[in-house]
């Protein structure tokens, strides 16, 4: 029978759920990285042997990301670190974002997205990163703004198919795009509104939250911004709203079904100004036409007051059939839905703050 | 000339589990070519030291007999032969 587990970084720690192939009922240990804010992790299926990783930062000692082959048990990193800017950047990594292993079809790629906005890529299955220089040498560079987090790469999206092509996201500075391999980059925010600009239509300096795609429809991507929620047809080159049908078009997170394309999971709050649960109530929404409509999930989830939010990547799907959705909030609560999103299952509860999950079924 | 560096337990896992790390230096030195040394001896304890560009992590601090280096001439604080360094870090926050 198979074993799925469960990444849960915390501001505090790492703790790693396991379940079986039915998902119900949950082990929970930790915390490893103890003290160290757990900001990204990621799980490698690709390889003969899962690869995870934790991406840490300690107040104190800097961050760093790890990887472990025996799934969590003893975790290692290289004496000279995995990710680090060359001299010439003059800057220092501050915080990984994201750590996302690359298409199947390229063994050993890895990418990580760095506050400050900065992506960069490991051939060697995660171990160390190059920066990539032709972001980092981007002359708008210099304008894109900060968020609350910090001015950070929080997506890394590969082009399942074209290992030429790619979105990233950042906060704040939008979405950009590469067609030729990571040589150079654009900006791909048009019909994404930046009320907080001068002007709302800026080329760049958009505050995305999260980008989601599926790699069935390469060309159809989704965003939850700074009040927003977008869909576009045609890889990014124009994004129309989706947020009809949602009780706000404010919130972090967005998924995608890991086997249907249409279907898409958000966590709205009620607005920039007021980051709590919309009505009080933790609710996964669900759409199943790519965002035309939308429902609310929340069966097992807690039908008391909920005033705890579900930041960007604490939100997300595992490869199951059917398919597992999993969610952590920010008083430290995490939920596992091994039915698509119709039914919930606590897996923990009085951790710290959740920043992110991620869960694979493992064979 | 001999320097010695106190480990605080935290980070002796980057130090072999040394409590003290000693170093010897050739010429005059300071708290930058201590560092420098420690780049050689011991990647994994100095990059938690220090940031990707070498300055010394905001809530890392050393002291020399009793002083704060930011409070002297930071990384280029000039350091006596048996110079005893301790580093300790500021714990704050909730």
């Amino acid at each position: 029978m198979s074993e799925t587990v469960l990444l849960i970084g915390t501001k505090k720690g790492l703790w790693i759920g396991r379940s079986d192939e039915a998902r119900r009922l949950w082990t929970v240990e930790g915390p490893q990285f103890e003290m160290q804010g757990v900001y990204s992790v990621g799980i490698d299926t690709r390889g003969e042997q899962p690869r995870l990783f934790a991406g840490g930062t300690s107040e104190h000692w800097g961050p760093a990301v790890f990887h472990s082959d025996d799934l969590g048990k003893t975790w290692d990193e290289p004496p000279q670190g995995s990710i680090g800017f060359p001299a010439d950047a003059d800057a220092s990594v501050e915080r990984v974002w994201q750590i996302q292993p690359g298409p199947p079809d390229q063994p050993g790629v890895v990418y990580a997205g760095a506050q400050p906005s900065s992506l960069w890529k490991s051939t060697d299955g995660g171990v160390t990163f190059d920066l990539v220089r032709a972001l980092w040498d981007h002359p708008h560079r210099q304008d894109w703004g900060a968020g609350f987090g910090g001015q950070a790469i929080h997506t890394v999206l590969p082009h399942p198919t074209d290992p030429d092509r790619m979105s990233v996201a950042m906060s704040t500075g939008g979405v950009y795009q590469t067609t030729d391999g990571g040589a150079s980059w654009s900006p791909a925010n048009h019909g994404i509104k930046a009320y907080f600009m001068p002007d709302p239509d800026p080329d760049f300096g958009q505050c995305v939250h999260k980008l989601a795609g599926h790699p069935d429809a390469p060309d159809r991507l989704f965003a939850q911004n700074h009040h927003g929620v977008y869909r576009s047809d045609d890889g990014g080159a124009i994004w129309k709203s989706i947020a009809d049908g949602l009780p706000s078009d404010f919130g972090f997170p967005i998924a995608v079904h890991p086997h249907e394309p249409d279907t898409v999971y958000v966590f709205p709050l009620i607005a920039d100004g007021n980051r709590i649960p919309t009505d009080a109530s933790c609710r996964v929404f669900r759409s199943r036409d790519a965002g035309a409509t939308w429902e609310p999930l929340t069966k097992g989830l807690p039908d008391v007051p909920s005033y705890a939010p579900v930041l960007r990547d604490a939100l997300c799907v595992d490869q199951g059939t059917p398919a597992g959705v999993y969610l952590g909030t920010r008083d430290g609560c995490v939920y596992a839905s091994p039915d698509a999103g119709d039914t919930w299952t606590e897996v923990a509860r009085h951790l710290p703050d959740v920043l992110t999950v991620r869960a694979a079924v493992l064979p | 000339m001999t320097v010695a560096v106190k480990i605080p337990t935290v980070l002796r896992p980057f130090a072999g589990g040394a409590e003290c790390v000693r170093l010897d230096l050739d010429g005059d030195a300071t708290v930058g070519a201590v560092f420098a040394q420690l780049e050689q001896d011991h990647p994994a304890l100095r990059r938690r030291l220090t940031d990707d560009q070498g300055e010394l992590r905001r809530h890392v601090n050393v002291f020399l007999a009793g002083d704060n280096i930011r409070d002297l001439k930071g990384l280029h604080t000039p350091l006596p032969d048996g110079a005893e360094l301790l580093i300790l870090p500021s714990v704050a926050g909730g």
